[in-house]
């Protein structure tokens, strides 16, 4: 500690650590539990591969699907003034703060079977959405979308509008500004929005179950297996649960590096 | 008329309402304190802000009229050069002056063939794979220069193309800046807040304050003349163009001005009118400069007068009211006029 600075106050440092350790300790647990010498076998098992293979498939669907309509979304909301665009971006990012099963009760009675949208669905053309894979994935779209939205509409607000203008005097018309200019420039917010709508779409559990079900190998993603398996198989779980946690660390990992900037 | 345009604007505490005419080949400049409506004219100009009245013409076609009419900037015949370039970062030197051909039909291939020989003739062929961040200030501007220019606009609009540059580039980048702006064949338009860059690039002045345009005309005429206390302090001075050698600046008739610092070749030398005194008689003394003349004209505005002087070294000296009544001059009296050499400048021209 530097001699002219003022010393750090101890409790201040003291307090930091306990919240420290309140959100490390539960990982150590969870890798302390790990039998790392049948890890990979607990992975081969038909039930985690299942669920793994789910996670991914309806995972990747979802964030891209949070990207097509994300995008559109944010630069609404940035770049298009309207009557009650604040209670519209609200709404938008509603999923970041609901509780999932609640998004999970509303998709339900707006596209189950006999929800607003979903008794159409059913009546004219025949399609479910609950208990169905396509059901997984637009619950964990419903969760995912607000991510994107929320950073990429801060990437549109924060970059030099100038540079649009100069493309239009050099002869650019509204879309080939915004395939050359704008996308380009705000590439690091898309990148931070599908990695963090993926990671979130990957770990979604409330919303998937309650609206989609629990069925293995068409509903039940790797959070639900983890959640299903414990109390019968623990190893599995417990497998299932390291390699999600390994990909969220590398998600930040990448964002924090590439594009959030290290503290 | 190459470009005629009458530019209303409202914009905050701004009202802008400027004409403004200019001929192919020709260079106005747009001198104005900040805050005057000079970058906003230049947007209406662009289209990037639609005028609320007026008209804007260019070779008879009309682009926008506040009313129904409105040519939006990527139809209009109008090349920009942004204040800081605005070079796109994510773009090759190559790609950033190809940008405009590509916007607007052009092939790949067409478009490179071209750019290249747009960055050829501002002398940066050999810069067109790297990237805008690692120009030099002069650089950027020769780029932005080229990209504005190769899609072969009719109005060139430049937004304080030297303001990014220190004092020591700025000298030599307005030369070439000059050079450039002399190949393009169209009408250019110079927004400046510096009187240098206007002496230097610009045939005509438009001085606009508060929105409006308080004075127009040739450097000579505006700075002999100043119609407003505002225009005699921007660019009310005295400016000479001659070749310099060593502390001496030798002017075209032959006529010589001594100058503190040294220079060489083609400048402007700098003489504050304030600085000029006036003698009925041959004056002696330290200043290096006397030089003899006669009364030509009196502008009286308000508390100063501005006395023209006639002779080998044309001058206007600025004195006060008591000291013309002392001196008595009157119009076609022979004065001295004396200059101390530290009140001098010389830049390059």
């Amino acid at each position: 500690m530097s001699r002219r600075g003022r010393r750090t106050p101890w409790f201040a440092i003291a307090i930091a650590a306990v919240g420290f350790a309140f959100i490390t300790l539960p990982l150590v647990g969870l890798i302390q539990q790990v039998s790392w010498g049948s890890l990979v076998d607990d992975l081969r098992t038909p039930e985690a591969r299942a669920a793994l293979r789910l996670s991914l498939v309806c995972s990747v669907w979802a964030a891209a699907l949070a990207m097509a309509f994300g995008v559109p979304l944010a630069w609404v909301l940035a770049r298009v003034e309207f009557r009650g665009r604040a209670v519209a971006r609200a709404l938008v990012l509603l999923p970041l703060v609901v509780p999932p099963v609640v998004g999970g009760v509303g998709l339900f009675y707006a596209f189950g079977r006999n929800g607003l949208i979903g008794q159409y669905l059913w009546d004219w053309f025949g399609i479910q959405l609950t208990f169905s894979t396509a059901g997984v994935v637009m619950a964990e779209t419903f969760v995912a979308l607000p991510f994107v939205v929320i950073t990429v509409e801060a990437a549109l607000r924060g970059m030099d509008r100038r540079y649009e203008e100069a493309a239009t005097t050099l002869g650019a018309r509204r879309s080939t500004v915004f395939r050359r200019v704008t996308v380009p420039l705000i590439a690091p917010g898309l990148v931070a929005g599908a990695a963090l709508a993926w990671a979130r779409a990957l770990g979604e559990f409330g919303a998937t179950i309650t609206f989609a079900g629990n069925i293995q190998g068409r509903t039940q993603t790797t959070p639900l297996a983890v959640y299903l398996l414990l109390e019968s198989k623990p190893e599995i779980a417990i497998g299932l649960s390291i390699v999600l946690l390994t990909v969220c660390v590398a998600v930040l990992a990448v964002l924090r590096d590439r594009w959030l900037g290290a503290g | 008329m190459s470009l005629a345009a009458q530019v209303g604007i409202r914009l905050g505490t701004l009202a802008l309402d400027a004409a403004l005419t200019a001929e192919d080949g020709e260079t106005v400049a747009i001198l104005g304190p900040n805050g005057a409506g000079k970058t906003t004219l230049l947007r209406g100009l662009a289209g990037l802000a639609p005028i609320d009245a007026g008209a804007i013409t260019i070779d008879g076609i009309r682009l926008d009229d506040g009313g129904g009419v409105f040519v939006p900037p990527e139809r209009r015949p109008v090349g920009v050069v942004f204040q800081d370039y605005l070079l796109f970062p994510h773009l090759s030197v190559l790609e950033n002056v190809a940008f405009g051909l590509r916007s607007r039909g052009t092939g790949r291939g067409a478009a490179r063939a071209r750019a290249t020989a747009a960055l050829e003739r501002v002398g940066l062929a050999a810069l067109g794979s790297v990237k805008p961040r690692e120009l030099s200030g002069g650089q950027a501007q020769r780029v932005a220069l080229a990209r504005a220019l190769v899609t072969e606009p009719r109005l060139l609009l430049l937004d304080e193309p030297l303001a990014a540059l220190d004092q020591t580039t700025r000298a030599n980048v307005r030369r070439d800046l000059r050079a450039q702006l002399g190949a393009f064949g169209g009408v250019r338009i110079l927004v400046t807040h510096d009187p240098r860059d206007a002496a230097a690039l610009a045939d005509r002045l438009v001085i606009l304050e508060a929105g409006r345009v308080v004075q127009s005309g040739t450097f000579a005429d505006v700075s002999a003349h100043p119609r407003s206390e505002y225009v005699a302090d921007l660019v009310g001075m005295n400016l000479l163009r001659g070749t310099a050698r060593g502390d001496r600046v030798e002017l075209p008739n032959g006529a010589t001005l001594i100058a503190a610092a040294a220079g060489a070749g083609d400048v402007f030398a700098v003489v504050h009118p304030r600085s000029v005194s006036l003698h009925r008689d041959h004056p002696t003394g330290s200043p290096r400069n006397v030089l003899g003349g006669r009364v030509e004209t009196i502008d009286a505005t308000s508390d100063r007068v501005r006395v023209g002087i006639g002779g080998p070294v044309p001058l206007v000296a600025e004195i006060t009211p008591a000291s013309l009544h002392e001196l008595g001059l009157i119009e076609g009296t022979e004065v001295w006029a004396s200059v101390k050499a530290t009140d001098v400048t010389i830049f390059p021209a």
